[in-house]
């Protein structure tokens, strides 16, 4: 059959060139798509930049996981370790005790332990910490914004389109590159 | 000698001028502890990369494997078992993300923004469907995707969607990619992310709306076969383009069709085209009236798209969140509102002027309104394409899968008389060589 009809087997062949220019044309465009920028790192990993950041409360109900990847972090480096700590404690706190009445924190993820007198420490317990930004809203009004948000890489989805970006009110959710994943408060977390 | 002297006590000078400043923005000077050392904040590393190239690899043997099944061994149940396996991978193991269809807006994004970099797996899944579809027609859609596989599972009572309906809700899933497409490369939102039906399940988690959406998709598919990917699929469109040139592609029948009609009604996505009778010498100046007047009435069709869609960059602009929060601190400085959102709180904290924002948002509308336009001129296109595919008369002699339609889901194997014949024969010449053997 095919021997019989030369002109059917050019134009086979024609389009079977067509076809594979068609393949290596899409391959093309998309090898220069992601070689345009130079080599540069790509930043496809989301985090929030602690000094963008207001608090609203928006990442621990946005974010398409069950328990928000977003995870509160503190810069201990410039905490004031204070007694009456505002990221701690209600405003209206009866005493300054760890009583459930009195914390701010509703999963009671802060661990508050005493270093000397006057000063406290505040850990995180980040497994409790489901990103309510209530302990940062208080640290950020009162004290020293300590206190951050930071989107967790080792549980983020890495959504195509970040919920908690959507709702961010401040634009504070942005793409970062695998090399500077988190971005610290006090700077480099490595120093 | 004295000057780097000087210019060391200078240093020294700024140095300290520099930590007085930092240090007055802390109200609570943090403490000198004697015997006490700092906790270090620590930061879990990402994940590694290499489930990436996993997806990847999966991918392409998906894509490899979908086609030997559906061209080379005619398998439905093949097919069947392999989409379920890509709809645990795909879709409940990695959660329905990186997907062939998103990726069509982070292409667009990386082509209308050159700030942006696209992820090499992001146009891996968007480039790889398209060159397979391309030589052996939409087996993506038959048993890769998991979207198509969600819905393929539960096509079990499909009823025919009359042609008229289904030509008619056939353009959505055009206008669904034009305004996705639109939408991402300007950088409003990643709509078909949005509005992803199954995502919500595979997620086991979403918005009340989302899964209420995600679930009547599901409950018409058991009526009407793959409804998302018929009436709504983006990449669906651009596969099925591809498919009409592809090489090879699923055929009904491995010998000559008898015309028995069983393959038609047993096709639950409306597919499969009936042979045509030739045109009768009488009809035929009708029928090429009707091609050349639609063949005009393109551009026509086109330019009233993109003067209607002009229109559209205020609407489109309501989806912008640089435009809303302009509009937002507008109002609340002309007092028109004295009730603030979250966002122009935030915005007013960072103390940037607000002409700074008014102008981003304008350049923000200049682009939706060139988008817009681009959309409606898309729309008319779409529009007059359709009524020119339509007045065509093809001639067609045997019962055949519309390529572009068709999702190689095999059905049509099994009910295949000659089909049937076929694998008799060659099971039998088998065994035959067996015994002989």
């Amino acid at each position: 059959m095919a021997e019989k009809s030369p002109t059917i087997n050019r134009r086979k062949f024609v389009a079977d060139g067509l076809r594979v220019a068609g393949a290596a044309g899409l391959f093309g465009a998309a090898g220069l798509l992601t070689m345009r920028r130079g080599g540069e790192p790509i930043n496809n990993l989301w985090q929030i930049d602690p000094n963008k950041c207001v608090a609203c409360g928006n990442c621990a109900t946005h974010c398409v996981l069950d328990k928000s990847a977003a995870v509160c972090k503190h810069a201990f480096r410039m905490c004031g370790y204070c007694n009456l700590c505002t990221g701690y404690f209600e405003p209206e706190a009866a005493e300054l005790t760890t009583g459930a009445e009195n914390v701010l924190c509703p999963t009671g993820a802060i661990v508050r332990t005493f270093v000397e007198d006057p000063y406290y420490e505040y850990t995180i317990d980040e497994p409790k910490c489901i990103g309510c930004a209530k302990c940062v809203k208080g640290c950020i009004a009162f004290g020293n914004g300590s206190l951050y948000l930071q989107i967790d890489q080792d549980r983020c989805m890495h959504c195509n389109e970040c919920a908690i970006a959507v709702a961010c009110p401040s634009e504070a959710v942005r793409r970062v590159t695998a090399e500077t994943p988190y971005l610290p408060k006090d700077g480099d977390p490595e120093s | 000698m004295m000057r780097p002297i000087r210019f060391v006590l200078f240093a020294v000078v700024l140095l300290a001028a520099a930590s007085n400043a930092a240090l007055a923005v802390e109200r609570f000077p943090p403490p000198e502890f004697t015997d006490h050392a700092l906790p270090t904040t620590q930061f879990a590393p990402a994940r590694p990369a290499f489930i990436q190239y996993v997806d990847v690899a999966l991918l392409a043997g998906g894509l490899a494997l979908a086609s030997y099944l559906a061209l080379a061994r005619r398998s439905r149940r093949g097919l069947f078992v392999l989409s379920i396996a890509a709809l645990a991978w795909f879709g409940f193991v990695r959660h329905g993300c990186v997907c062939s269809i998103g990726a069509i807006q982070n292409v667009a994004l990386a082509a209308g923004n050159a700030n942006y970099t696209v992820p090499w797996v992001v146009v891996a899944f968007f480039v790889l469907p398209l060159v397979f579809t391309l030589f052996f027609g939409r087996t993506f859609c038959a048993a890769v995707c998991p979207l198509g596989a969600a819905q393929e599972l539960v096509a079990v009572r499909p009823i025919r969607v009359p042609r008229w309906l289904e030509h008619a809700l056939g353009l959505l899933p055009h206008v669904y990619l034009g305004l996705g497409v639109a939408l991402a490369a300007v950088g409003t939102a990643f709509l078909i992310c949005r509005y992803d039906p199954f995502v919500g399940f595979f997620r086991l988690g979403a918005t009340s709306a989302m899964l209420i959406f995600g679930g009547c998709v599901l409950a018409i598919g058991v009526f009407v076969g793959r409804p998302y990917c018929r009436f709504l699929c983006p990449y669906g469109v651009v596969l099925g383009w591809l498919s009409r040139l592809s090489k090879w592609r699923v055929r009904i029948t491995p010998d000559q069709c008898i015309g028995c009609r069983l393959c038609e009604d047993v096709c639950p996505y409306g597919a499969i085209e009936p042979p045509t009778s030739a045109l009768s010498p009488a009809a035929r100046p009708a029928v090429r009236g009707w091609f050349v007047f639609f063949l005009v009435l393109l551009p026509v069709l086109i330019a009233a798209g993109a003067v209607l869609g002009s229109h559209l960059a205020v609407p489109l602009s309501r989806l912008d969140p640089a435009v809303e929060l302009a509009e937002q601190v507008w109002a609340e400085d002309h007092g028109l509102t004295h009730v603030t959102t979250d966002a122009s709180d935030a915005f007013r904290n960072t103390q940037r002027p607000p002409e700074e924002l008014y102008r981003a948002a304008q350049s923000q509308r200049v682009k939706l309104a060139w988008a817009g336009m681009g959309f409606g001129a898309w729309v008319g296109l779409v529009v007059g394409m359709k009524f020119i595919m339509l007045a065509r008369y093809p001639r067609q002699t045997d019962y055949e899968p519309n390529p572009a339609a068709c999702v190689s889901c095999g059905r049509c194997f099994w009910y295949c008389p000659q089909d049937q014949v076929h694998r008799l024969q060659t099971t039998k010449d088998t065994k035959n060589t067996k015994t002989a053997c």
